[in-house]
């Protein structure tokens, strides 16, 4: 039997990742702002968004521009010639009643193809994913209903979102496993980050559509997956149940189904009458982009540190593990807090733990549920009030031995709360470490005292003895030095089982 | 109110008398208002007048009054006080803006056109927009959800199209130059049949901005007037990019360099070339073949030569242009859904797909022809057979109307190859009206300038000729037109007054 998370051959599993290029500042054809989030729906819209009668697209520049650097990260192929289609079909959040994107079976047109990323962190083997391509299209507005959308009477639209500049990302159905997903996703919100092209961590900037097919059977489209993290738990249920549709020699039917991520289940989307005939042809308001080896060069040359380079030089430079530096650079607002924090406290290594295991280990705490993969809006709350001073200072109390690590994190819980520096927070309560045996013993012996039975069972049983000493940090506020309290507690429990008492 | 002489005077002579004061614009506004009032139920070129045309006349004499703070600006304006008609496929801010269609009845733009904007600039007034065949698919401004256009020079004919309305209300001294959009020929074929200029200019040239697409590859916003000078008034004001709004217009203002005062009267040195496949072909009336005829020595006794050449792929022009034009249209008009403006309807109860059926039912009968032909052609499995072919025959006429135009100047040929048809005539036969545009939809299909000249009447019907020139070669083109204007005289008249 194969467990889900395991590779398996016979699982193939293939994405179409879009991501919204949010750093621009106006839409894909118009000079509409391209952020539209938290307006009054409808009011950020201009003509030509709208397809009001005789408006005509003007290209965004820059948008090629982040397209062919995202192609180029990976390893796309650019072709000499971008041409932008029309794909037709009518439905209420298109303005027009046609989506301009781009499209490959005439010619090779859209900003990237044939593209390849190795996943080399796989637990000891590395796998290539192939891109089949890589284009830019407008975003559609978006429908709101009443409540759920087969009860609702009516649909009202918003077209602030329409003609926002998509890039959409489809691979060829190279993965075999949930967690190959997963890394595949994490790298590429790293990627835009990197390039400053896409911030994954805003509502719908990144979304995706998952196929699923085991062995030779249909299939099975999985759309409205609104976050990356919601990707894996998607195609890992799916997997499940075409599993067990199989075991039952239920046939796996070829159909769309939905992510529903509030009983994190996929259902069947309703049906298609036919097949969509989306009449494609060449776009003729927008002239075909020719491409010279110069233009990509130049593209190029203009692209920010990528992940992987980050990686060398952490590991380069300031000495990280690779390990320590591939978990920075995974989330580029941890590697950027790390790059400041040494600023302040040159010590890169314990700086760099602060933050893969306290921070990050506070932050997953706190993202339960969370909406994406990266980073969740509650974490950039979080992380706008830690600041590298106050990362700085955390490390260089702990490595100082002014504050013991279990303080630290409850210093950091303040800061968090309140903004302060930890040194100001250290005066201000007294949090020096404990390590005076003399008023350590009182406390020592009043616990022994109260949990007579736990002492007892100490005698034979280690979990009972850090029982005990969880109960004299508590007493002492977390301030004393648990090393020396734990060889305390040890000299009393061989003093009593010698005495035979 | 001002005479019935003054009323037919070109743009460049009425901007002159303007300029010193003998003419009032606001009373030149209000007699063409009244003339309109008088004779436009009979021709049934206006689907809407602009109510403000007198107001902007006011300001105009104000300023050349000097009672404005402009500073004197409106010396510079070359079109100052022209009243200018615009075919109702060209957006009007505040003025409704129909496309002749059920659909948009009650549609009024946001925005100006883009060459309204640049023709407003230079102190043309709006007089209002003109009938035309619902979406610009017609030949002959009868398929308009507002009534046929008549022919103001011979009452029961069709004043062709499908910017009928323009060419008649010039003829018919209604106003005094015109906006058109050509598509397959659309400026040009009314033109003719009404006798008066029509410019399609090289494509890309005038912004296509505000223009409501029907077949965005091979559609210009053309120029309609009574003489050439206005002609070339009009196209210095109108030609440029504007790169604000659109990407698919030339910057090419400067290029074209008219210099009206040193154009020739004669055509020395000039070599045109005829198309042998449409002068002998049997779709080309007698009258219309003679009239070629006698065009061709009048610009030999100018001092050109010209010589036949034969173009084999004009054979595919009709064929490509139409599964062309007709895939654009099916992509282009899908927005008329209901949703955001234009002809609507109560949607409670309705699902979406319902919804769209009731709505675009109201489209009428020829677009919904060319709406069905072009979705038909676009079908998956049927592009390579059709558009992919269209595309491939359209490269091909391209090229060899190119290489023609490496050996000669111009090529010559009439504009319309019959005379404007009865009403009602044609209009059953959808095919035999779509072989009516042979002449002038290669001029689309290359994308090169193409102009019909107002040449001679049969039996009182306007016949014109057409003469085409390489890419951005307008200004070759308004030599030859001034040089036959300057011939004829008055053996063509090119208004009734």
């Amino acid at each position: 039997m194969t467990s889900i998370g395991n590779s398996d051959a016979r699982v193939r599993i293939g994405l179409e990742i879009h991501c919204q290029l949010t750093a621009l500042r106006s839409k894909l054809f118009c000079t509409c702002p391209a952020d539209y989030r938290g307006k009054e729906p409808n009011t950020n819209v201009c003509p030509v968004c709208l397809g009001m009668p005789g408006t005509l697209p003007l290209l965004n520049r820059r948008a090629i521009e982040y397209a062919m650097m995202l192609a180029l990260v990976l390893n796309c192929k650019i072709p000499s010639r971008i041409t932008f289609y029309r794909k037709n079909y009518f439905y209420p959040d298109l303005p027009k009643n046609f989506q301009i994107t781009q499209y490959n079976a005439y010619e090779q047109a859209s900003v990237g193809v044939d593209g390849v990323v190795e996943l080399d962190d796989l637990d000891g083997s590395s796998k290539t994913i192939r891109i089949r391509r890589l284009q830019l299209e407008e975003d559609p507005g978006r429908l709101a209903y009443d409540g759920s959308i087969d009860r609702s009477n009516y649909a009202l639209v918003d077209y602030n979102r329409a003609g926002v500049a998509l890039v959409e990302i489809v691979s060829e159905p190279d993965f075999n496993a949930p967690n190959e997903v997963r890394l595949f996703l994490n790298r590429l919100a790293s990627i835009l980050e990197h390039l400053g092209i896409c911030n994954p961590a805003l509502e719908g900037a990144v979304r995706c559509d998952a196929n699923v097919s085991i062995g030779e059977q249909a299939r099975v489209e999985i759309k409205n997956i609104n976050s990356f993290k919601d990707v894996e738990r998607a195609v890992t249920f799916e997997i499940t149940r075409q599993r067990s549709l199989a075991a039952r020699g239920i046939e796996i039917r070829g159909e769309t189904r939905h992510w529903d991520d509030a009983r994190r289940i996929t259902v069947q989307a309703r049906a298609k009458e036919e097949e969509e005939d989306y009449r494609y042809f060449p776009e003729p308001d927008i002239p075909s982009i020719v491409i010279s080896s110069k233009d990509v060069e130049a593209i190029k040359a203009s692209m920010p540190e990528l992940p992987h380079a980050r990686v060398e030089r952490f590991v380069n430079v300031y000495s990280l593990s690779r390990d320590t530096a591939k978990i920075l650079v995974g989330e580029k607002h941890l590697a950027d807090l790390f790059e400041a924090s040494i600023k302040y406290y040159d010590n890169a290594r314990s700086v760099a733990n602060w933050i893969v295991t306290d921070l990050k280990g506070y932050l997953e705490r706190y993202d339960d549920g969370g909406g994406d993969g990266s980073s969740s809006s509650s974490n950039s709350v979080i992380l706008a009030k830690v600041t590298p001073k106050h990362i700085a200072e955390l490390a260089m109390l702990v490595d100082s031995g002014k504050i013991n690590r279990a303080t630290a994190r409850q210093i950091l819980q303040r800061v968090i709360a309140t903004g302060m520096l930890p040194s100001a927070i250290v005066q201000s309560i007294n949090v020096d470490m404990l390590s005076n045996k003399d008023e350590l013993a009182s406390i020592v012996d009043k616990v022994i005292e109260e949990e007579r039975k736990a002492f007892m069972d100490a005698l034979s049983n280690e979990k009972a003895l850090n029982y005990l000493l969880g109960k004299v940090m508590r007493y002492s506020n977390g301030r004393a030095d648990p090393k020396l309290v734990l060889s305390m507690l040890k000299e009393r429990v061989i003093g009593t089982s010698k005495t035979g008492q | 109110m001002v005479s019935s002489s003054k009323i037919a005077l070109s743009a460049y002579e009425l901007v002159e008398e303007v300029k010193v004061g003998s003419i009032s614009v606001e009373d030149y506004i209000a007699s063409m208002i009244e003339r309109i009032g008088s004779m436009d139920e009979r021709i049934n070129a206006y689907i809407t007048l602009n109510d403000h045309a007198l107001e902007e006349a006011r300001m105009i004499d104000k300023m050349v009054k000097g009672y404005s703070n402009d500073n004197g600006s409106y010396a510079t304006k070359s079109l100052l006080g022209v009243p200018l008609a615009v075919k109702d496929n060209i957006s009007t801010q505040g003025i409704r803006t129909t496309c002749a269609s059920r659909m948009l009845e009650d549609y009024v733009p946001l925005y100006d056109a883009t060459v309204v904007k640049r023709l407003k600039g230079a102190g043309a007034i709006v007089i209002g927009k003109t009938n035309m065949d619902e979406f610009g698919m017609g030949s002959t401004t009868e398929f308009s959800a507002f009534g046929a256009t008549h022919n103001p020079w011979v009452y029961e004919r069709v004043a062709g199209g499908s910017s009928g309305g323009s060419a008649a209300a010039l003829a018919a001294c209604m106003a005094s130059i015109a906006l058109g959009s050509d598509t397959g020929g659309s400026v040009r074929c009314p033109a003719s049949f009404c006798s008066i200029y029509g410019l399609k200019p090289t494509y890309g040239l005038l912004s296509r901005y505000g223009l409501i697409s029907y077949a965005n590859s091979l559609e210009c916003i053309g120029l309609m007037a009574r003489s050439v000078l206005d002609l070339a008034l009009m196209l210095k004001v109108a030609a440029g990019s504007d790169m604000q709004n659109d990407h698919t217009s030339i910057d090419a203002n400067s290029s074209i360099s008219l210099d009206l005062e040193s154009m020739n009267h004669d055509l020395k040195g000039m070599r045109f070339a005829t198309i042998r496949e449409i002068v002998e072909s049997e779709g080309t009336d007698e009258p219309v073949r003679d009239s070629m005829f006698d065009a061709l020595s009048s610009v030999e006794r100018l001092g050109a030569v010209v010589e036949e050449v034969s173009i084999p792929s004009l054979r595919y022009a009709l064929a490509s242009y139409y599964t062309i034009a007709m895939a654009e249209a099916s992509s282009n008009l899908a927005r008329y859904d209901g949703v955001r403006y234009g002809y609507t309807a109560q949607p409670d109860g309705v699902a979406w797909n319902e919804f769209y059926s009731k709505i675009r039912s109201n489209f009428g009968s020829e677009v919904k022809r060319r709406i069905m032909l072009g979705t038909y052609v676009l079908s998956s499995g049927y592009y390579g057979r059709y558009y992919m072919k269209a595309q491939k025959a359209r490269a091909l006429i391209r090229d060899e109307m190119l290489k023609v135009l490496n050996h000669y100047n111009a090529i010559m040929l009439p504009t319309m190859p019959i005379l404007p048809p009865r009403i009602g005539e044609r209009i059953s036969d959808p095919l035999r009206l779509y072989m009516v545009d042979i002449c002038t939809v290669i001029a689309n299909l290359a994308g090169i300038p193409a102009l019909s000249i107002p040449y001679s009447m049969y039996n009182g019907l306007p016949i014109g000729v057409q003469f085409m020139a390489r890419h951005l070669d307008e200004p070759l083109l308004l030599r030859i037109a001034y040089a036959l204007e300057s011939a004829r005289g008055d053996k063509v008249r090119r208004c009734m007054i």
